[in-house]
């Protein structure tokens, strides 16, 4: 029985690295300047796997080991403090060790302003679906308010009619047009429940919840399309809310941006 | 409610043993002593088993109002429709009521440790009553707000308001029920000077009670 | 109060059905009450999860039998999507509240901690009725709520706000299902709110004459840790189930922000916040998932010393790492939120506190291989479990370093990686503590014995089958598979994510029809197993040293004195290679 369990738990080890190196299904390409979260996971998967499968293994080994044999006799252990002081400090050092170097990425997307010449879009979600907007040639974005939702005239979120500033706002619906290399400000917002912005190939994510406004900000480094899932439960048509996220060429985004100022 | 504790404790102690447990606490073995010879008398006697879960309880009762004072500064830090409400003059009548009930229950005990019967009972009625009057007052308070147009739902501080002097009835409710029960055995004459642990217990919730009182009220009407 | 028939010493149980079985004021039927509650609902957790994983590998398939089962959540065989969202959220709810909660603590808990103290009985019996009831009408509410007009609640087990305040505006089950939802959770934290008191109570105050602290079992250590846990956590989510319930159906913004537009209807409310019901919600369910584990972990170093014939290793360090867990499991609730938009520096703090929480853990998990090592292992179904346990808690504990850091999470939060992560260390680790608390204690609550062989396959069969459905969700995860989709395929990069689902869903259906085997086990063996001795283990603790069952008051009327230590196993010199806590022999 013992080295079944032995058996059992080297064979966990060896599925699991396995699983992990040969990436049957792994991240998407990475397509952010947000190259830290790479380092930090490897970083972090080998720290974990070499820890996991000592663990596993010294498991079996001593299940296998220090089986009854019928004549052998357990020895009266009680403990040893030195041990102790040993393994809580090594753990101790290498888990917060850890733990601090994973805030790089952090700091980089929460306490690093996106550059001044960052482009803004605001998102908004609502149940089912993401809304986009941009500010137009004046740079501004117009008023709103949720008395002048109207979706039958596609003005979902609301924007004032009467707001100058308003008048040349971009708004498009699940679809999200970036150009390449161009560092992006998001402004989330939500309109009903609280939803999750989700862009796996630049590895972020950010709630979007509503009464908050909440910045993230990216950078994309190569043209492309990607996806936007939702990854906050916000009701039944939560696993169909997608959005696109296109990253495009500079002289494709002014083209893009052209035809919807004309489309308006 | 934490405070169905309550009517577990043992109000009248029973001829033969002090929890209906017969005799087990009685051979005087039990507790702390290590029975290896190396211990001491044991720290907490048996009958103190009410006054532990008493403190429990009140553990539990204070987290209850932790997590709804931090819900309350966190609210109001963070919206811009709150709207504070004034302290209705009834609420200090009732504050005041609910200073002097602990007076009074204080009075009713000094007068057990004395074996001071009568007194005893009577300052115990007067505790009740008391308690009583503070009840009907917050309601008074309550009706008065509601001439006012001041509902549940009018704005956060007015939701606070109802949300946390409703639960802080329903534990006086408890509190009071246990004076019930407390008066039910002074009057049966089951309580001496050496036999007050119910009493003690309901005396430490009652002033608990009046105690968060008096934070709920500054919480309410004199910060912010 | 207390009406139990006492006379001097020896106590016996009341005569009529009623009082000794349903309202009964003994701990070890109450013990047993609360077991086959949890019982019940992990068997009704267990069929939603089927039905939802179905639904998973083949989205698109058809079940016509369902269908005529199901006639509105599977209109034609074909799952809705509002349905499996209430599977997932009655699946989560069930097992995290009815069943981990309840089995390990108000189960095992309840029956053997005042055996393992040495006491009559707990130190409130009434009390002790009446948490068990009050647990049992919030389940009943709870199932009321699975068939409640409307739709089932479908707003995960997390239930946030605004989906889950805003009423039926915001979809399917989000009536009186979410109302009845929010109902039953709040009369469960009272229930288990008096639990834990009785617990703290029994632990502090009927101690045996010699049971000091540093005697007491890591079991009873578990327990006690964790009553103080549910006695402070609870009621956080108390509170925040009544502003919840007040949003829904009093008119009150605690959590409502104000101008939504929600399908198209402008709702009206002041400003409150979503991110306040986080709060208060995490704060009661970080603890929550120390209460699930740790008595697990303390079911684990009974067993893993019982079966290696060996001390637990570092008794000590033990109960300074359950304390240690304990406590630091109230600072650690924002790693749950590292996402939600809370400041992005207190999630910093949050994070090293999350991962210094690991140390503690780790300590445990050396100290269970310390106490394997140099023993002399019998293999008996319980061992396995615990076994299984500590290879389950390490492969669950791993993925917690990935998650606990701010920077990681931005990616893997609300993914599968997290549900194998939380799965694995809270669900099936907790549940191994259950099934190996079951083999061991099931001789002294029943008098008989449980099948050893069938036992063994059930060990192996749920064994291989968990980690073969938890484990590749990590690598969904790593994928990018977001939580609660009904059907990933309008996505196309979870495209090669269909062999997974399908996978899982084979090996849950295996590892579910396993469970028939422990069912059957434990219900045969009720009537037919073998006749149990009194320490069928040769066990150390003072339940094994009164008879199987143990009479209605315990010790029958005697009170056991401890000279020793919980876990005094081949002693040198000593003539058998256990000494019971009761035993005065001198080595």
């Amino acid at each position: 029985m013992g080295l079944a369990i032995a058996l059992v738990l080297l064979l966990l080890c060896v599925a699991s690295v396995f699983l992990f190196s040969g990436h049957y299904g792994w991240f998407p390409p990475l397509v952010s300047t947000f190259t830290d979260y790479d380092k930090q996971f490897t970083l972090t998967l080998i720290v974990v796997a070499v820890v996991f499968i000592l663990a596993q293994l010294a498991l079996g080994l001593f299940v296998w080991r220090y089986r009854d044999r019928g004549n052998n006799q357990a020895k009266h252990i009680e403990g040893n403090n030195t041990f102790e002081w040993v393994w809580t400090s090594l753990t101790f050092v290498i888990f917060i060790g850890l733990g601090i170097l994973g805030q790089r990425m952090w700091a980089d997307l929460h306490f690093t302003e996106p550059p001044a010449d960052a482009m803004v879009v605001e998102v908004t979600a609502q149940q089912f679906q993401w809304n986009f907007r941009y500010s137009g040639p004046d740079g501004q974005f117009g008023h709103t308010d949720p008395k002048y939702v109207d979706e039958s005239a596609l003005n979902f979120i609301g924007l004032d009619p009467h707001d100058p500033a308003g008048k040349d706002d971009i708004m498009t619906m699940n679809r999200m047009v970036v150009p390449v290399n161009q560092p992006v400000k998001v402004i989330l917002h939500s309109k009903d429940v609280t939803h999750s912005f989700f862009v796996p190939w630049f590895r972020i994510k950010q709630d979007a919840v509503p009464g908050m406004t909440i910045t993230i900000h990216f950078t994309a480094t190569k043209t492309g399309e990607y996806e936007i899932p939702c990854a906050e439960l916000c009701g039944l048509g939560h696993y169909k809310m997608r959005g696109v996220l296109d990253v495009v060429t500079p002289q494709e985004f002014q083209d893009w941006l052209k035809k919807q100022a004309t489309g308006q | 409610m934490p405070t169905t504790a309550l009517p577990e404790v043992e109000w009248a102690p029973p001829k033969t043993s002090d929890n209906g447990h017969g005799g087990f606490h009685h051979d005087g073995h039990r507790g702390f002593d290590r029975g290896d010879g190396r211990g001491g008398p044991r720290a907490i006697p048996p009958a103190d088993k009410y006054r532990i879960g008493m403190w429990c309880a009140l553990g539990a009762i204070v987290m209850l109002f932790v997590a709804f004072s931090s819900a309350y500064v966190y609210r109001q830090g963070l919206s811009f429709d709150w709207q504070p409400l004034q302290a209705l003059p009834v609420l200090w009548f009732n504050t005041a009521v609910l200073l002097i009930s602990s007076l009074t229950f204080e009075l009713s005990r000094r007068s057990l440790r004395r074996d001071h019967t009568t007194p005893f009972r009577a300052w115990l009625s007067v505790t009740a009553v008391l308690g009583l009057v503070f009840l009907v007052g917050q309601y008074v308070a309550w009706r008065q707000l509601a001439a006012q147009g001041i509902y549940l739902g009018t704005n956060p501080h007015s939701s606070f308001f109802y949300v946390l002097t409703a639960l802080h009835a329903v534990h006086l409710a408890g509190g009071i029920l246990a004076l019930g029960f407390v008066l039910r055995g002074a009057v049966r004459g089951r309580f001496t000077s050496a036999r007050r642990s119910a009493v003690d217990v309901t005396a430490t919730y009652w002033h608990f009670m009046d105690g968060l009182w008096i934070y709920l009220f500054v919480l309410l009407f004199q910060l912010g | 109060m207390s009406e139990a028939i006492h006379e001097a010493h020896v106590h016996h149980p009341p005569k009529g059905f009623i009082r000794k079985y349903i309202f009964s004021l003994d701990h070890k039927v109450i013990g047993i009450q609360y077991y086959f509650l949890a019982l019940f609902s992990v068997l009704v957790g267990i069929t939603l999860s089927l039905l939802f994983r179905m639904h998973l590998a083949w989205p698109n398939a058809s079940w016509d039998f369902m269908g005529k089962l199901f006639p509105t959540g599977m209109p034609g065989g074909l799952m809705t999507p509002e349905f499996y969202l209430s599977m997932v959220t009655m699946h989560g709810t069930l097992m995290v509240f009815f069943v981990l909660t309840t089995a390990p603590q108000g189960g095992f808990g309840n029956y053997i901690l005042p055996i393992q103290i040495g006491a009559e009985d707990m130190a409130f019996p009434v009390l002790n009725m009446l948490s068990f009831w009050v647990t049992f009408v919030a389940l009943v509410v709870m199932m009321m709520s699975l068939f409640a007009v409307g739709g089932a609640p479908l707003s995960g087990w997390t239930a946030y706000p605004p989906l889950s305040a805003l009423g039926s505006i915001s979809g399917p089950g989000e009536g009186l299902g979410q109302t009845l939802w929010v109902i039953s959770l709040a009369i469960f934290c009272v229930g288990s709110m008096l639990g834990a008191l009785n617990f703290i109570t029994t632990t502090l105050n009927l101690r045996a004459k010699g049971m000091t602290l540093m005697r007491m079992p890591l079991t009873v250590w578990a327990w006690f840790t964790t009553s103080i846990l549910g006695l402070l956590a609870f009621p956080v989510l108390l509170a925040g189930g009544i502003l919840l319930l007040l949003d829904r159906v009093g008119g009150t913004s605690f959590f409502i922000p104000a101008g939504l537009v929600v399908n198209e209807q402008l709702v009206h409310h002041n400003g409150g916040s979503p991110l306040l019901w986080q709060h208060l919600f995490w704060f009661f369910g970080h603890p929550e998932v120390y209460i699930a584990i740790l008595p697990g972990m303390g079911v684990t170093s009974q067993l893993l010393a019982t079966f290696a014939r060996k001390p637990v290793f570092g008794y000590k360090a033990m109960v300074s790492a359950i304390l240690g867990i304990g406590f630091l499991g109230f600072f650690v609730w924002g790693h749950h939120m590292f996402v939600s938009g809370m400041s992005p520096f207190s999630a910093v703090a949050f994070s090293l506190l999350t991962l210094s929480i690991g140390v503690p853990s780790a300590i445990k998990t050396f100290n269970w291989l310390g106490t394997l090592w140099k023993g002399k292992i019998q293999f008996k179904t319980p061992m396995l479990f615990a076994i299984g346990f500590v290879s389950l808690f390490v492969t669950g504990g791993v993925s917690g370093i990935f998650l606990g850091q701010t920077g990681l999470d931005l990616y893997l939060h609300d993914t599968y990686f997290v549900l194998a992560h939380f799965h694995l260390i809270m669900g099936v680790a907790a549940i191994f503590g259950i099934f190996g608390a079951t083999y061991y204690w099931f001789p002294k609550m029943f008098g008989r014995m449980m099948s050893e062989t069938w036992g063994k396959v059930h060990f192996w069969l749920t064994f291989v089958g968990v980690y073969c459905i938890f484990f590749p969700m990590h690598i969904m995860g790593i994928a990018g598979h977001p939580r609660r989709y009904s059907d990933p395929s309008n996505f196309k990069y979870l495209a090669g994510m269909s062999t997974y689902h399908q996978f899982i869903t084979i090996a849950t259906f295996i590892t579910a029809a396993a469970q028939f085997i422990f069912l059957i086990n434990l219900f045969w063996s009720l009537w037919k197993g073998k006749k149990a001795e009194d320490n069928p283990w040769h066990a150390t603790t003072l339940e094994w040293t009164i008879p199987s069952p143990p009479p209605h008051d315990n010790f029958g009327g005697k009170v056991p004195v401890v000279y020793r230590g919980a876990y005094e196993y081949s002693v040198p010199g000593a003539k058998q290679d256990f000494i019971m806590q009761n035993s005065p022999e001198e080595v």
